[in-house]
């Protein structure tokens, strides 16, 4: 992947030259390893700060949101499908972007690799599909395949669903792949046991809202756990308040969620919060066979109607 | 003030002693991360670990505290008369407190404990506290405590320091507070090693390689970094979240809030973020920090600048490096500091 970033630049350089956008979205080198910041480029100086490495899982499409501007934007598959979603609900027009397209074979997870070492990570490399990490009395290469994040090892959308331009030649799709183990695992529990694995994953939470704010879909003008009048959330540690928060925007996701796995990425606590977003990703493919952000063409399946819905309530 | 040799294997016995006259509070594993908690019964704290995940902070500001309570049960004599909960108010030990922590309890205290207004809640519970701090030998590379007038044997803040040699510890008396803490536990052979810290002070000052310059903040012109072009680069990746706000040491607001349950109710502040749109929206609909912009340039210049003005006492940051471990996207506030530091307004 890392050859990418000087077609990047190329494609970058030349949309700006040309004045065919008045802003890039990519990343540019963060100050710790793992860590890339999401950045813009007005010029073609700032595009030299731009980086493509497997630390790029911020999704990009959130930083679209309702801007006017014409805008270059990076995107590896999950962004674009988070485009395309972008689209579909009004957030962006597609006239207004040039979709760089970057056909990814996953991220790394930073939290994971970090847990296997007692002491700190100084520098992180990579080169074909290996990745090296040094510390103080350590240095180990890792497969990259071994240390993806979750949602990266089961992606089945690595290339973009939509761009105008490519950076390299599609990746192979992964195929065979198990996409919801883990949602069939809880959904095999007793209920008793369920409500048990919801609290053991949030007590830990602090009610940041980094999961939300990383989240593409969580653009509401007012989200509903700040509003005042009414409110409907405490704002306390109260575990009802804070399960309340992650369930309604789970539910507020379903047919929505991309399965990025920025929310996970983000969580300063590590907490797993695709564990609740993916149940309603399941329920949405096997009952709608919808897999969402694939398509402009199509309305998703929360926002639409069709007289043969198999449901008798709804007719 | 004496300094007292603790050896590691009466260091339970020690702590066991105090448990009588104590409640213990320090560093223990709280799922996948360490955390400041009460101590259990048989429990040790880890003192030696380099820090936990989010600051010890709440020890003394919980993240959520009931300050008063009331009942609108009309059959009640008190019915709809708001009154005080009841706080333990108790000694408490906190140990393995680092010293950059501790410093921060002291930059907080100038919000809760000045001469107009003084905190109750905050107050009880910090004077309750005797707080055993643990020298840093060992920093991670987003330390940089040196710059920001704390240091890895830092006192400020502290009643005992404690430093690590090896089969031992050596624990410093700062406060009366502390002294009688070292004596309750019936750690009393003094050592004469006080010039063995500061050779240790000195090695591990130098193992802290993070710097920030801070020197030109002071003499800046408010409004030439308010208004300084930087800002839109700086802040186009904040997802304003308040991650950077919670796992600060030093971030101190909070917001109240009335909770009612059937005719029962309670009176409660939580930790609030000058990253969230909430935290200025007036009752009017107007909101002064509008864009996310406006609110992060408000994060960093009260920390580095409107703080630096009015307290005199540095920036309001202690260099602990949470926020810039945690950050989802990696905004860093060394970075920043340095921006606004080297600024020149052109004319």
């Amino acid at each position: 992947m890392l050859e990418y970033i000087n077609k990047i630049k190329e494609i970058s350089t030349k949309l700006l030259e040309e004045k065919k956008v008045d802003m890039i979205v990519g990343f540019r080198k963060g100050s710790l390893p793992m860590m890339n910041e999401p950045c813009f480029a007005k010029n073609t100086e700032d595009i030299q700060s731009f980086v493509w490495d497997s630390n790029c899982g911020i999704n990009l499409a959130n930083y679209l949101t309702n801007r006017k501007e014409k805008i270059g934007i990076v995107a590896k598959g999950c962004d674009s499908r988070n485009i395309v979603t972008h689209i579909i609900e009004n957030k962006i027009n597609r006239d207004q972007l040039t979709i760089i397209g970057v056909p990814c074979k996953g991220m790394i997870d930073r939290k994971m690799i970090s847990d296997m070492f007692d002491s700190e990570i100084t520098e992180v490399t990579e080169n074909n599909g290996k990745i090296t990490v040094k510390g103080n009395g350590f240095d180990k290469t890792l497969e990259k395949t071994e240390v993806l994040q979750e949602n990266c090892a089961i992606c089945i959308h690595r290339n973009p669903v939509i761009y105008d331009e490519l950076v390299a030649k599609e990746v192979e799709e992964q195929k065979d792949v198990d996409r919801y183990e883990d949602v069939r695992n809880i959904e095999a529990m007793s209920p008793e046991d369920k409500w048990k694995t919801f609290d053991d994953l949030l007590k830990t939470c602090i009610r940041c809202y980094a999961c939300r704010n990383a989240c593409p879909l969580c653009y509401c003008p007012t989200c509903f756990v700040d509003e005042a009048k009414p409110q409907w959330v405490g704002k306390s540690q109260d575990p009802t308040d804070t399960r309340t928060f992650h369930f309604l925007r789970a539910f507020h996701c379903a047919g929505r969620c991309t399965d990025c796995g920025a929310c996970v990425r983000a969580c300063p606590m590590g907490i797993n919060v695709r564990a609740f977003t993916k149940k309603l990703e399941k329920d949405c493919f096997e009952l709608f066979n919808w897999e969402a952000g694939l398509s402009i063409e199509e309305r998703p399946p929360l926002d639409t109607f069709k007289p043969g819905d198999p449901d008798e309530f709804i007719k | 003030m004496k300094v007292i040799k603790i050896d590691k294997t009466k260091w339970a016995e020690g702590l066991n002693k105090l448990r009588s006259d104590y409640q213990l509070i320090g560093p223990v594993k709280k799922d996948k991360y360490h955390d400041f908690q009460m101590l259990g019964k048989d429990q040790l704290p880890d003192v030696e670990l380099l820090n936990t995940r989010m600051s010890p902070k709440s020890v003394v500001f919980p993240q959520s505290e009931v300050m008063l309570e009331y009942s609108l049960d009309e059959t009640k004599e008190d019915h709809h008369i708001i009154k005080e909960v009841e706080k333990d108010a108790s000694p408490r030990a906190v140990f393995g407190i680092r010293p950059c922590d501790a410093k921060a309890l002291m930059l907080v205290k100038l919000n809760f404990d000045t001469s107009d207004y003084k905190d109750p809640y905050w107050i009880k519970a910090f004077e309750a506290s005797t707080f055993i701090g643990m020298a840093c030998d060992d920093p991670a590379s987003t330390c940089f405590c040196t710059s920001t007038g704390c240091g890895p044997y830092n006192e400020e803040g502290l009643d005992v320091l404690m430093i690590d040699v090896g089969d031992h510890y050596l624990a410093k008396g700062i406060t009366e507070k502390g002294e009688k803490l070292l004596k309750t536990a019936g750690w009393e052979d003094t050592s004469d090693d006080a010039s063995l810290i500061e050779s240790k002070k000195g090695e591990a000052e130098a193992k802290i390689t993070s710097k920030v310059a801070t020197e030109n903040l002071k003499d800046k012109a408010i409004l030439d970094l308010y208004e300084a072009p930087f800002w839109e680069d700086t802040a186009f990746s904040c997802l304003n979240c308040g991650t950077c706000t919670y796992v600060c040491p030093t971030c101190w607001c909070f917001d109240i809030q009335d909770e009612t349950h059937g005719k029962k109710g309670i009176r409660m502040r939580n930790w609030d973020s000058c990253m969230f749109p909430l935290f200025t929206l007036h009752t009017t609909g107007h909101n002064p920090r509008e864009t996310q912009i406006h609110r992060v340039r408000q994060r960093f210049m009260h920390k580095l600048k409107y703080f630096t003005d009015k307290y005199e006492k540095g920036i309001m940051c202690v260099g602990c490096g949470r926020c810039v471990r945690l950050c989802p996207v990696n905004i860093d506030i060394r970075t920043v500091c340095d921006k606004m530091n080297n600024y020149a307004a052109s004319s």
